[in-house]
């Protein structure tokens, strides 16, 4: 019995030893960072002061940016689920053998480098980019569109840095579900519609809270979109947090917004936890 | 001692082909000396010879810049000495500074940096990663304006912790399919806040102080002494409206003025003398008070001096500075009144016939480090539309 209870422990003491040291450790660090202050020179001064913390509630420049990335995040997530779950429950409905195929090609963007996929769009949505090009050539249009260096852009490269996240976890919940339950619901007299409505729907909700919940956590630790592809006004938190980190050598304020992030998206999973119930989610997926 | 088990081991290695000893035992010597060359030497002795090797680091810009580093200084360098240059490239003058903060013991990671401006030779001082050059092991120091050794030295109290190796501005660029060469210097620094240009415009997002320093100009103010700050922010913020993008990198700026995204901006002078020799229809402009700068090599703290201050007169060399100074675009820190510039250099924007760089404005560093923190912050706030 004591030997069962320690197995587990064992087995999982290589990842919990490197969560420990690569993730709380350093964690641990940016908390107590925070408290500390930057010295004229750019050294940091060891001390115990809520003054970076004051200067982040100051006024409402910096709080104004981090509701803006949440304003961001949702909207993300709103576009990657309309976006991701259409896909999604084809891969589970089709019985084609092109499936993997498929399947593969919602991974294939993770073969290539993030920057470039997000460097890519300026090809593509820029002035002389393909788009403009191709309405300026066939002489529908005099001025190019502007659609880059703007909000749409940043989440346009959002969406494709995060639209296989949402598509993987709703398929994998939808692919857990019985089809049995579908079929007795059409023998009970449901339509095609009203059983994805009153069954599928419901059962794969965990996969697309999951999802919902990874692509909100992303977005607003993301800083590589909104630097490439977004025009004046469009940085989110964590462009501040390497300005000051980076640019200005102030780790202790960076340090502070960090731990204020971080702090809100814990309370937001708490949350989310309290309504959606992620240890749900969890069992969802482990189904099968 | 690795002589003695090289040895040992050539006569087990003898004994067992001789069949003197069994194939087990031969083995079984193997492993235990293995394991024996893990504790005392191997592994470790790899990294001690790592360490003890004749090896510098140098970090750079990356791309053109750190090619022709490579090509005309580091590689002719090795081939001369027999001394390892590892070129490495750094995102940003800002981030490498941060890297060198973080590492341990801080500094020691980092042996020569490609800088750019004196405030952050200052900067560097101040955080005391600096070191003494012995300037005699440098006899091709000789060569180097003294205005820009003066410089450097006037920061670390008489001492060189860099030698300078190129200088440049942050001049203006324009596309000159769209903006006449008249308009343009005409207009001058109120180039880039021209209404007419509005969504045609971009600027340098990264940095707060080019941002401040033409704004200062466009107000007619001395940027290394701006009495009226509100003035400059208030013009920052008109020009915002216009800005299409704040550029983050040169290959960024390069993107931009080539694909016709946006018709002016500030730019660095190599990359706009990059855009040209592409073919580029890209027009520089350096008005009165025009940022410049000076690079230099920096030596950080920790460094084997002896073999920095070897490859430091090797890149002083005037063929191999004047060959890297064509291959980036940037003029050399080399007197043109001691060494012969060769046309195609003279024609490089920033290059001065006379040496003495008189008429050059750069960043006053204890101005503009006095204030980092302060404007850095209102930057931000005026880039977010604050």
């Amino acid at each position: 019995m004591k030997n069962k209870s320690f197995r587990p422990w064992l087995l999982l003491s290589p990842s919990l030893t490197a969560v420990f040291l690569l993730l709380v450790v350093p964690v641990c660090f940016v908390v107590v960072y925070s408290f500390w202050l930057r010295a004229p020179s750019g050294a940091d001064i060891p001390a115990f002061q809520f003054g970076n913390y004051a200067k982040f509630f100051a006024d409402f420049f910096y709080p104004g940016i981090l509701l803006k990335t949440i304003r961001v995040a949702l909207e993300t997530v709103f576009f990657c689920l309309i976006m991701g779950y259409i896909p999604a429950y084809f891969f589970y409905k089709t019985e084609s053998k092109f499936k993997p195929f498929l399947m593969i090609l919602v991974m294939l963007p993770f073969w290539i480098s993030f920057i470039i996929r997000t460097l890519s769009w300026i090809n593509i949505l820029g002035d002389s980019g393909m788009i403009n090009h191709f309405f300026l050539q066939m002489g529908l249009i005099k001025e190019p569109f502007a659609m880059l260096y703007n909000e749409g852009a940043v989440i346009m490269g959002l969406l494709q840095y995060l639209l296989p996240f949402m598509i993987l976890n709703i398929y994998v919940s939808l692919d857990g579900i019985d089809n049995s339950l579908t079929e007795a619901a059409k023998g009970l007299g449901c339509t095609e519609w009203q059983a994805f409505r009153e069954v599928t729907l419901p059962l794969s909700l965990p996969g697309v809270s999951a999802g919902c919940l990874l692509v909100f956590v992303l977005t607003c630790g993301t800083y590589l979109p909104p630097m490439i592809l977004g025009g004046p006004g469009d940085e989110l938190i964590a462009n501040l947090i390497f300005k000051r980190v980076i640019g200005t050598l102030d780790w202790p304020f960076g340090s502070a917004i960090s731990t204020i992030l971080m702090g809100l998206l814990a309370v937001i999973v708490y949350t989310y936890n309290k309504y959606m119930g992620i240890s749900q989610i969890f069992n969802a997926l482990s189904k099968e | 001692m690795t002589k003695d088990l090289e040895k040992r081991l050539d006569n087990v290695y003898e004994s067992y082909k001789e069949g003197r000893i069994s194939r087990r035992d031969f083995v079984k010597f193997i492993g235990i000396s293995g394991a024996a060359l893990g504790l005392t030497g191997g592994p470790f002795g790899l990294v001690n010879k790592a360490f003890a090797s004749k090896s510098i680091t140098c970090h750079s810009w990356g791309g053109s810049t750190s090619e022709a580093l490579r090509k005309f200084a580091f590689d002719p360098f090795t081939k001369a000495t027999g001394i390892e240059v590892v070129d490495a490239a750094f995102a940003g003058m800002d981030a490498f500074l941060t890297q060198v903060k973080a590492s341990y013991p801080p500094g020691g990671e980092f042996n020569i940096a490609h800088l750019s401006a004196v405030y952050d030779y200052a900067r560097y001082k101040a955080l005391g990663f600096n070191v003494v050059l012995d300037e005699s092991k440098i006899p091709n120091l000789k060569n180097v304006m003294k205005k820009m050794i003066d410089t450097l030295k006037g920061i670390t109290d008489g001492n060189l912790s860099a030698v300078p190796f190129d200088l440049g501005q942050t001049g203006i660029a324009y596309n000159t399919d769209q903006i006449s060469k008249a308009k343009a210097e005409e207009l001058g620094a109120s180039l880039l806040y021209e209404k007419s240009l509005k969504g045609k415009l971009g600027s340098w997002g990264g940095d707060f102080r080019t941002n401040m320093w033409y704004a200062a100009l466009h107000t007619g103010q001395n940027p290394n002494n701006i009495k009226d700050v509100d003035a400059v922010w208030a013009v920052l913020k008109e020009q915002r409206e216009l800005i299409k993008k704040y550029w983050a990198s040169g290959s960024e700026l390069m993107s931009l003025l080539a694909n016709g995204d946006i018709y002016a901006t500030v730019a660095w002078s190599g990359r706009v003398a990059g855009l040209q020799k592409q073919g580029h229809p890209i027009g520089y402009l350096a008005p009165d008070g025009t940022y410049s700068w000076m690079e230099y090599m920096y030596v950080l703290k920790g460094t084997d001096l002896n073999i920095a201050q070897k490859l430091l007169n090797f890149m002083l060399e005037p063929e191999a500075a004047i060959a890297v100074a064509k291959g980036q675009s940037y003029p050399p820190s080399l007197d043109p009144t001691k060494v012969d510039i060769p046309e195609e250099v003279q024609k490089l924007p920033a290059f001065d016939p006379t040496g003495k760089l008189n008429g050059y404005q750069f960043a006053d560093p204890d101005y503009w480090n006095s204030h980092q923190l302060e404007w850095a912050e209102k930057w931000d706030r005026i880039r977010a539309g604050k």
